[in-house]
């Protein structure tokens, strides 16, 4: 953008009135109130970040102080009662599980499916397909949520006692024949809400690998998955991570579908398929209605929590982000 | 172990677009032969059939056949994997893998098939860089990522890698057009050096280029836009150039077109 | 020196390649098989069958393809095989969720359903409608549309136009911070704010959450487009004397305005599929209210959710229903969305 003025520096991002700055070359009234309209909104942008970093950090810190238990480390969410005594070891928990159930399921299958519409399927089928996986990508959560609790819920019995039967031996697939409705569950259905997603960023990724560098490897002899492997993958390695980051980020914050599917209770769970534990979202949604105001700013810092969690998700994913663009600088 | 190529009444398609028709000729062993003509005559698109490296864009689609020391490559059951194992290719811009260092461009090939021992892989690897005319200036740093490398020293590195592999039948597709003269020169002698062991089909725009490098010459030229290319002649390079036995080479070589 | 090249007369080209039909032969000899195990085994689960006869022809085609073409080749084809597998089994659930919504959407989605609310109707009762959700779900969508639509496109318009220094970078990154947020912490922000101004559930508290929900996408989309503007187009418009904000309004915008209005209309899709913040925000209400500044209001997503907690058959049907006109309404805004990019595209 070589041809706009000179703009002013800002000292601070930090909010300050969208009036235009004086040391201005846009002399023109009209100039000057464009700019500043436009540079408002991106700091009123900022403000609203800022905003939902104190509100969030000030309501939790009213529940924190009166908090009898350890934040972190207590195993139960006991608000109603004097003293309260509530913490977020089993929220923890069970969002990090659930969402590392997701990431394995979803992440090999989306790149598969990646690679089958970009090097595998006809083409004639391949863009349809790829339109409508897009489409997918747009199904509200809540309607995932409801298909799981309605028709997924019920089907998983055979898979669970079949996991029971060979794997219970583990402990961690051992079942005592409740509803599944159970980490397990809620992981398998997490992932298959993200997997449109990743599957989209992945083939767009596949889908820039240079022509030249896949018919190198042709060249070379290769059949068609040592193209893939020689080529393709090694291209589209950071592309995939920055998706599944993507689609990482979804899953941990998800909260019809886990409340819907999920039956909770407040246990660490050493089995994935005995029903219990919880997540962050699905606990506020569930708890929300019948909590008083101080267990709403319980709530609060419980989602504050989630908030940083999933900023540090997506700030790694970004720095994956800008490597690959060095990367890909080198060869261009 | 060079080859010869024998290709008779061989038509290349782009879905329904014919790209060159009716094309026949003898490509000798240790020899260097270079195909000129217009741009869209589709000397590139014949290239690409002699290895099997048309049918990749999506309609592309071959009749007729090519003969590789009497085997049909396109006869039943021929597998275009193995194909292209004999028969290899230097393309128009220099593509070494850019996450492999230097070394493992060169060892790519030969490590599809696995069964190669770290010191026999060392030694193949030396062996092709300095066939390649690149041991010297990359010694010291195999290690380093392939994409470092100058324009010309990658193109170098791509002739390593395919001559790692030992095929019978190197294919260069305008392998200098995207190189300075000094790289194309280091190219040029290079060939010259290939020719003792592989048989050598080259592509190129600059007639210079095909005089210089070049056994043999064909030329291809194409009726009108739209139309399918097709070979106008195929002789020894010097007479192609002095003598050519078609006016329209003589008007394409003396510049009267293309 | 490669040793392949030995004295023999054979060809090196040729080897030897399983017919083209070996795949479905081998593929209806693992499903018989897993059929004869899961039989004499006495499996009831149809899954485990399944898996019996995937996990059969992975194998069978490794073992097959080694002993006939090689190992190279065996590994092609297993990796083909699953790559087959995967895209199969991810269709299973993407096919029964769209399947399930419409057949079971359509029992009791009529005129009738469309045009009456929950007012007079019990929940594990038949009847009732979504009228009230509706009107809901427009009312607090349109009036996010109208907050955070402007003020991302004015976002974007200051980062490509403007956007130099220190601000930009940070209104860049905490743009890509934001769109990352989950929903349920933008509803919380905005519960945060309504405890301290001691306020109960209204509308447009839920439109203020999916505002900050949908800026970060429709600054990202504006940009893309923006960017795609030629800048000679701008360097013409201001050679001529026009004044750059002129230029930006009557020349930038204008060009890229199908690009802006897709952007926008997937952002609306994206925002009107939102329970989390709605729940915690607007509530939910069996009545109508029109009001969206005063009292609770219902919403489509919203009510879904409710309906699948009551529990009763009659509200299932009632939860699919709403989710088929949720996912039409989508729908139907991303394909007219897609529609316009493809139209205005510039080319």
């Amino acid at each position: 953008m070589d041809i706009t003025t000179p703009d002013t520096q800002e000292p601070h991002p930090a909010p300050r009135p969208p009036a235009p700055g004086r040391k201005h070359t846009a002399t023109r009234p009209g100039d000057r109130i464009f700019l500043g309209l436009s540079r408002g909104a991106g700091i009123l942008l900022l403000v609203i970040m800022a905003a939902i970093a104190a509100f969030l950090a000030y309501r939790a810190s009213l529940a924190i102080t009166k908090d009898h238990g350890n934040f972190l480390t207590t195993l139960e969410w006991n608000t109603g009662v004097t003293p309260p005594v509530f913490g977020i070891a089993v929220l923890a928990f069970g969002t990090v599980v659930s969402s590392v159930i997701a990431m394995v399921l979803a992440v090999p299958v989306a790149v598969a499916i990646a690679l089958f519409l970009t090097h595998y399927a006809p083409r004639k089928v391949s863009g349809p397909i790829a339109y409508v996986i897009d489409l997918l990508a747009a199904v509200p959560s809540i309607v995932y949520g409801l298909w799981g609790a309605l028709v997924l819920v019920p089907n998983l019995n055979g898979l669970f006692g079949w996991l029971d039967t060979y794997l219970g031996w583990t402990g961690v697939f051992s079942w005592d024949g409740g509803a599944p409705r159970s980490m397990l569950t809620v992981g398998i259905l997490l992932a298959i809400m993200i997997l449109p997603i990743i599957t989209n960023v992945s083939r767009e990724v596949f889908r820039q690998v240079p022509r030249m560098h896949e018919e190198a490897a042709l060249a070379l002899g290769a059949t068609r998955w040592e193209v893939v492997r020689m080529a393709v993958l090694p291209f589209g390695r950071s592309g995939v991570v920055s998706a599944s980051m993507l689609g990482l980020g979804r899953a941990l914050g998800e909260t019809m579908a886990v409340a819907t599917v999920l039956s909770p209770d407040f246990l660490i769970h050493g089995s994935l398929l005995n029903p219990g534990g919880g997540t962050f979202a699905q606990n506020i949604a569930s708890k929300f209605s019948e909590a008083s105001e101080f267990g709403r700013d319980a709530l609060i810092a419980s989602g504050l929590v989630l908030f940083v969690i999933t900023l540090l998700v997506n700030g790694a994913a970004r720095m994956i982000i800008a490597r690959r663009k060095e990367y890909s600088g080198a060869n261009a | 172990m060079a080859k010869r190529i024998d290709v008779s009444g061989l038509t290349a398609y782009y879905g329904s677009h014919k790209a060159i028709e009716d094309i026949s000729m003898t490509v000798e062993p240790r020899s260097v032969t270079a195909f000129i003509g217009p741009s869209g005559c589709g000397k590139s698109t014949f290239l690409r059939t002699l290895n099997r490296m048309h049918e990749v864009t999506p309609g592309g689609r071959v009749e007729g056949k090519v003969l590789l020391d009497d085997e049909d490559l396109y006869g039943a059951g021929v597998d275009p994997v193995a194909v292209r194992r004999e028969v290899g290719m230097v393309f128009q811009r220099p593509n070494p893998f850019p996450t492999m260092s230097i070394f493992d461009n060169v060892a790519a090939g030969l490590r599809l098939n696995g069964d190669h021992r770290k010191s026999e892989l060392n030694d193949i690897v030396e062996r092709s860089l300095k066939g390649a005319n690149l041991w010297n200036e990359v010694k010291d740093r195999l290690n380093k990522p392939g994409s470092g490398l100058s324009g010309g020293q990658q193109q170098r590195l791509c002739i390593a890698r395919a001559i790692a592999v030992e095929p019978k039948v190197l294919l260069m597709d305008e392998p200098c057009s995207a190189l300075d003269p000094i790289s194309t020169l280091a190219i040029e002698d290079l060939i010259g050096e290939l020719k003792e062991r592989f048989t050598i089909v080259i592509v190129t725009h600059n007639m210079q280029q095909a005089a210089r490098v070049s056994d043999r010459t064909a030329f291809f030229n194409l009726a009108g836009v739209g139309q399918p290319g097709k070979l106008i002649e195929i002789d020894e390079t010097e007479r192609i150039f002095s003598n050519p036995s078609v006016q329209a080479t003589e008007d394409y070589i003396s510049g009267r077109f293309g | 020196m490669s040793t392949a090249a030995v004295t023999d007369k054979r060809s090196t080209l040729r080897g030897a390649t399983l017919p083209r039909w070996s795949p479905w032969a081998i593929a209806a000899g693992s499903v018989a098989v897993a059929i004869g195990i899961g039989a004499a085994a006495g499996l009831h689960s149809h899954v485990q069958w399944g898996l019996i006869a995937a996990l059969l022809f992975v194998l069978a085609t490794y073992g097959i393809a080694a002993r006939v073409e090689g190992r190279r080749q065996a590994k092609d084809r297993v990796a083909t095989s699953l790559v087959w597998v995967a895209f199969l089994l991810a269709v299973v659930p993407l096919v029964s969720l769209i399947w399930v919504t419409v057949q079971r959407g359509v029992k009791v989605l009529d005129f009738y359903f469309l045009s009456h609310s929950m007012g007079v109707v019990a929940d594990s009762q038949p009847g009732g409608g979504i009228y009230h959700a509706i009107l809901g779900s427009l009312e607090q969508v349109g009036l996010a549309t109208l907050l955070g639509a402007p003020i991302g496109v004015l976002t974007a318009v200051y980062l490509v136009e403007y956007g130099r220094g220190r601000l930009a970078r940070a209104v860049t990154f905490f743009v890509d911070v934001m769109t990352g947020i989950p929903s349920i912490v933008a509803g919380l922000f905005i519960l945060s704010l309504m405890l301290i101004l001691d306020m109960q559930p209204f509308g447009f508290a839920g439109s203020l959450a999916l505002a900050i929900l949908m800026m970060p996408v429709v600054v990202r989309s504006t940009e893309e487009m923006l960017k795609l503007v030629p800048n000679e187009l701008r360097e013409a418009s201001l050679a001529l004397g026009v004044p750059k904000w002129r230029t930006i309004l009557k020349v930038v915008l204008p060009t890229s305005l199908g690009g802006i209005t897709t952007g926008v209309m997937l952002a609306i899709a994206r925002i009107a599929g939102e329970t989390a913040p709605v729940l915690l925000l607007v509530f939910g209400n069996r009545f109508i209210n029109a009001n969206p500044f005063d009292g609770a209001q219902a919403s489509l997503p919203l009510y879904i959710y409710q309906q699948y907690g009551a529990g009763a058959e009659p509200a299932y049907d009632r939860a699919w229903a709403a989710s088929l006109a949720l996912i039409a309404f989508v729908m139907i805004l991303n394909l007219v969305a897609r529609g316009i990019a493809r139209w205005k595209s510039p080319r």
